[in-house]
């Protein structure tokens, strides 16, 4: 009865209580990162903050599509994690895996505008097309980076993939692929130096309108979103579960961690970019970069065929 | 369950095409349709065509995001934004959508389906990709390459001429 490949169903269940688990403590490191007192507090001290914190009401707002906005964002998260190895198999072991992920990203893109839309607010309305503007220069690099690794293992199946990197992990096949994902991956959860849809310039941008329990959900959706693409790196790149000694969900969790801190590390190194320099460098080094990066794994792949 | 599942999904597509017509504000039309759309997608999974439904879930959010900005822009409403209707001959639209979904819709009650024979591919994806590919793959590769080149090209040329152009 039990498949062998998949976790059993009640581990869909606990998927979101791991996730929101994992991404609590992503925020303490982010605390310690700034230098924050009681960093080990600090998450649960913005979470009740925003609980009892009033809604904001602006005037002539779109309030449904703005909350769908909201929703969509640690919902999309979740349903990408779904396909993320925990140890060695995932909650659900798609065939389409790599695929599933990417389209569940790029729902981010539609929620960030809708939110930045529903306010009827200026900065926000600006935090929300410049997501959309970025949104292409940023996902291109980022499919082809992720298509170089399932090219690799000659399958969209993460299990594959994760099984393909046993002798070599991908981030030594394909370095390049693996910059350009740690790259959009910040971008696509507007994190880190990619932050301009969100940032101070616009007074919050695509959030500057949110506050209370909205902003919770916002907030906690883009924590998770960018906890999944991190935890995505390790199948994707770092060989899974592989490692001596401890089990696969132990590595699975150290090198989740490992990159999950980098990424954190990057936000507080690096200033917020600006868009219009990004962009164009996206577009004429980035996708270049990784469509060279995709035709030398072709390459190899071909020839040990 | 498949049953259950292909007439919400059905329903589901059917109620937010409608919807389309109704809401009177653009963002509104464009994330109903996008919301149709993945009813859609919904049901090509439903037929086991994994790869299919997942890229017209991928596709249809982008696509409608960029339709999002697009129709903004061009059929803005001197007013304001909200609301803003589609209201370019809003009967005909509906009656040549309605019309399409019910000549389909008799199209399959109708047709006289031939019985299966044969058995589906065991990897539908591979199935699909020999199918488009197979042999054309040079052509594909080559149109491929070319659409991407003209793609970047223009990007590049117009961002040359953006908001802060003595910019490096």
């Amino acid at each position: 009865m039990a498949d062998p490949s998949v976790l059993p169903w009640y581990a869909a269940l606990l998927l979101p209580v791991l996730l929101g688990g994992v991404t609590w403590l992503a925020l303490v490191g982010d605390a310690l990162f700034a230098g924050e007192r009681a960093a080990v507090a600090a998450p649960g001290r913005e979470v009740a903050r925003l609980l009892v914190g009033q809604r904001r009401r602006t005037v002539a707002s779109d309030a449904l599509l703005g909350r769908v906005g909201g929703a969509v964002l640690p919902v999309a998260a979740l349903l990408a994690a779904a396909v993320l190895p925990l140890g060695e198999r995932p909650v659900a072991d798609l065939s389409v895996g790599v695929v599933w992920f990417n389209a569940m990203e790029v729902l981010a893109w539609a929620a960030v505008w809708l939110v930045g839309w529903g306010a009827n607010s200026a900065p926000a309305m600006v935090g929300g097309y410049r997501f959309v503007a970025q949104g292409l220069a940023y996902e291109l690099p980022h499919m082809f980076a992720i298509i170089t690794a399932a090219l690799g293992a000659e399958s969209l199946r993460l299990t594959t993939i994760v099984e393909a990197q046993r002798d070599l992990w991908f981030v030594v096949v394909m370095p390049v692929a693996f910059a350009v994902y740690l790259l959009s991956a910040a971008a696509m959860a507007f994190w880190g130096p990619f932050d301009a849809p969100v940032a101070r310039d616009v007074a919050g941008g695509a959030a500057a309108e949110l506050s209370g329990v909205d902003r919770l959900v916002f907030a906690g959706g883009r924590w998770l979103l960018l906890v999944v693409a991190a935890a995505m790196a390790v199948p994707l790149f770092l060989g899974g579960g592989a490692g001596p000694l401890l089990p696969a969900w132990a590595w699975v969790a150290v090198k989740t961690a490992a990159v999950l801190a980098l990424l954190l590390w990057l936000r507080h190194r690096f200033p917020t970019v600006r868009v219009d320099r990004f962009v164009p460098f996206a577009w004429v080094v980035l996708i270049p970069l990784t469509i060279a990066q995709a035709l030398a794994v072709a390459l190899v792949v071909l020839g040990g065929a | 369950m498949g049953q259950v599942l292909f007439w919400t999904l059905a329903a589901a597509a059917l109620g937010f095409g409608y919807l389309v017509f109704r809401v009177d504000s653009m963002a509104r039309a464009t994330f109903a349709l996008l919301a149709s759309f993945l009813a859609v997608a919904g049901e090509v999974l439903l037929l086991g065509l994994g790869y299919l439904g997942v890229v017209i879930a991928l596709m249809m959010v982008v696509e409608m995001v960029v339709m999002a900005v697009f129709m903004v822009m061009f059929m803005m409403n001197p007013a304001g934004l909200v609301p803003m209707t589609m209201v370019h001959n809003k009967a005909g639209s509906a009656a040549i959508a309605i019309g399409t979904f019910v000549a389909l819709a008799a199209g399959v009650l109708v047709v006289d389906w031939p019985t299966r024979v044969g058995e589906p591919a065991p990897d539908v994806t591979l199935a699909l990709g020999e199918a488009l590919m197979g042999g054309q793959m040079l052509t594909m590769m080559t149109l491929g390459v070319a659409l991407f080149a003209t793609i970047v090209a223009t990007v590049v040329l117009s961002t040359a001429r953006g908001r802060y152009r003595d910019e490096p």
